[in-house]
């Protein structure tokens, strides 16, 4: 019996990606001209060559992937974490066979189904009844298998009153709570599973995360793709880190997401600010003698009406600790509508015990976030300002609490 | 290099639920629905007969003209209408490409299939207008499932090149319209194939839809002798773009999904 069920052997996969537009320089217009006239030439060259447009000594190569191998067992339930553009998608669609590897190989025993983004394949058109059979049969099922599991799914996704109503008309949370449901009901040996949690209202996300924990448990095959550190340390035993396309990490979650949150983190983030979406330009967390200071600049191509922003402290391995924003506490007076400003937080820092503290971002207006950026800042409390207790069997927070003793009479 | 066919063979009912979902959704939020099956030959027959017909009066193997145009332009909307579907199904589905692993011929393969539905419609117009000038189905017509599939097989041939490129280059969405124009004039539909004399009429028969027209005409109306060599070589000329169309898309989709 083979007791190896994914295998990758230096596995690695180059893009192509274009310098100029890498460096954000305009083509100039001649540039452009000569590129176009010469178009239907190099067109010819390269169709039968089998080769990509326009691949010329201009363009420069990234390795979204290089040299990883790792051995997978039978059952095992893998996390795998990495920042954006790690390498962790690419990763993924290698095994999935949905791309090649440039160099290197994975080897899959068994039948593999990938999640890797929710209601991919649902047409707005089709019933939700229709749109099942259809995602059902792409993710891989048998018709058979999905009328077996039909009434499971509906009851799952929480839509029966509206299974013959075309999907275009479902809420947003209805869509993916059925998409999820197709998906967490594919019955294949190795299953590929990409952020399929960050789906619906809080509610939905704990149903989605007791799903995958019983699939888990069920003795299948997980590798799963996730910015949530909490559900990958209750989900997982094993977790592999990813950074600039290698493998870095390959432990237990927790040394895994310590290390891997612990070491990349500053307590400034800045950004070039994005012509289409809000932005957060630059966000500082410092410390100010008892209080933890946030301070937020934001722009915006459009007026935020008005602009909300949220934040969520999260705690050495992941967990949120703590969140709020300014519709939960009013900012008086309140904000204006702005394209531009500067949310300023303090945060009593005599609540939260010793730890390392990271910090996600959100922004918008009271009906959209426009915005959003998990763990890109860092701050270390120590026991000169948090109580001082160890974190690891108190929890993060410290609450005054009041006590009372009465010694036992008569002894 | 394998062409996988024993896969494609396994996914045959995402092959179906793709034929069916675009049955489903092609008359989606139209006023005029699957009548559009039928307006689409209707007007060019209309605009034909007025002009080539009537005015220019182009020989029609003495069968009505209106008739003589309509059996060409059945099997040839057919063709069209697949080309340009099937063409732009890879770029449609392209986050479907990027996301989930399926034979990737499964969706040139049902766009070109999922036309069966209006092909069946519009044959009705034609057999409508068979009744109205007295026109009698001979044994002949048992040809007609052959032709159907030599139809087939053009279209698919031709889209399996098509949409391949269109993955990387989306000068084939300009092209398509463009091409599809030139071809329908290059095909016997307006006119007849007897106006060229052998070999020359054999040769023609390169251009599959030629002899797919051409033989759809003679099993339905009639058209005197069958245009047997022409048939071949368009049997053949089609058999060979659907071969090398079905290797040159297997080479291509290793990069669909990094390049779509």
């Amino acid at each position: 019996m083979n007791e190896i069920a994914i295998s990758a052997r230096g596995l690695g996969k180059q893009y192509h990606v274009g310098a100029i537009e890498q460096s954000g320089r305009y083509k100039s217009l001649r540039e452009s001209l000569t590129r176009s006239a010469s178009a239907p030439f190099r067109l010819i060259h390269s169709l039968f060559a089998g080769h990509r447009t326009g691949v010329d000594d201009r363009e420069t190569t990234i390795w979204a992937l290089r040299d990883v191998s790792f051995d997978i067992k039978r059952g095992e339930i893998v996390g795998v974490v990495g920042r954006n553009g790690a390498g962790k998608s690419t990763l993924l669609k290698i095994l999935g066979r949905i791309t090649e590897p440039t160099t290197g190989q994975a080897e899959i025993y068994g039948r593999s189904g990938s999640l890797l983004e929710v209601g991919t394949g649902f047409h707005p058109e089709l019933t939700g009844r229709e749109n099942i059979y259809l995602n059902g049969s792409i993710l891989g099922m048998k018709r058979a298998q999905i009328a077996q599991r039909f009434d499971e799914i509906v009851a799952f996704a929480e839509v029966e009153r509206f299974i013959d109503t075309p999907v275009k008309h479902y809420s947003s949370g209805m869509y993916l709570r059925l998409a999820f449901a197709v998906a967490a009901h594919l019955e294949t040996e190795i299953l590929l599973v990409d952020e399929v949690l960050a789906v619906g209202d809080y509610r939905f996300q704990e149903k989605c995360l007791g799903k995958m924990k019983d699939v888990a448990s069920s003795g299948r095959t997980i590798l799963y793709v996730s910015h949530s550190m909490s559900s990958i340390q209750a989900l997982c035993k094993r977790a592999l880190a990813f950074s600039d396309g290698r493998l870095v990490a390959d432990s237990t979650p927790q040394e895994v997401i310590a290390g891997y949150i612990g070491g990349t983190l500053e307590n400034i983030h800045s950004e070039a600010p994005d012509p289409q979406r809000p932005t957060i330009t630059r966000a500082e967390v410092t410390l100010d003698g008892q209080s933890i200071l946030l301070s937020i600049d934001f722009e915006s191509p459009f007026p935020l009406t008005p602009p909300v922003f949220g934040f969520v402290m999260h705690n050495s391995v992941g967990a949120p600790v703590f969140g709020t924003n300014n519709t939960a506490d009013p900012i008086d007076p309140p904000p204006p509508s702005a394209r531009a400003g500067r949310f300023e937080v303090a945060i009593p820092a005599a609540h939260f015990r010793p730890d390392r503290y990271l910090f996600s971002f959100w922004l918008g207006d009271p009906f959209i976030d426009h915005y959003m950026r998990e763990m890109i800042l860092h701050i270390n409390l120590n026991s000169a300002v948090g109580g001082g207790l160890p974190t690891d069997c108190n929890g993060n927070i410290y609450l005054p609490t009041r006590w009372r003793f009465e010694a036992a009479s008569g002894r | 290099m394998g062409l996988k066919l024993r896969e494609l063979w396994e996914y045959r009912e995402l092959l179906y639920f793709f034929t069916w979902r675009e049955v489903k959704v092609r008359y989606k939020q139209t006023v005029m629905g699957a009548a559009w099956a039928i307006i689409q030959p209707l007007f060019t027959m209309l605009i034909f007969s007025l002009f080539f017909g009537k005015l220019a009066k182009v020989p029609s193997d003495r069968i009505p003209y209106p008739l003589f145009c309509l059996a060409g332009l059945v099997p040839w909307t057919f063709f069209a209408n697949g080309l340009s579907q099937a063409s732009s199904s890879l770029v449609t589905s392209s986050n479907l490409i990027s996301k989930v692993y399926f034979p990737r011929l499964s969706l040139p393969i049902s766009a070109v299939l999922s036309g069966a539905i209006d092909l069946a419609i519009s044959c009705l117009l034609l057999v409508g207008m068979m009744l109205y000038y007295r026109q009698t189905l001979t044994l002949r017509c048992m040809y007609l499932p052959l032709f159907f599939l030599l139809a087939f097989v053009s279209a698919l041939g031709v889209s399996l090149w098509l949409s391949a490129l269109n993955v990387e280059y989306r000068d084939v969405r300009y092209a398509i319209p463009f091409l599809s124009q030139l071809w329908m004039f290059a095909t016997p539909i307006a006119y007849p194939s007897s106006l060229l004399h052998e070999p020359w009429r054999a040769i023609y028969g390169v251009n599959p839809m030629a002899g797919v027209v051409e033989g759809f005409r003679w099993a339905l109306v009639g058209a005197d002798t069958a245009p047997g060599p022409m048939i071949g070589a368009s049997s053949c000329a089609a058999l060979l773009m659907l071969i090398g169309g079905a290797f040159y898309f297997r080479r291509m989709e290793k990069t669909f999904a990094d390049v779509v």
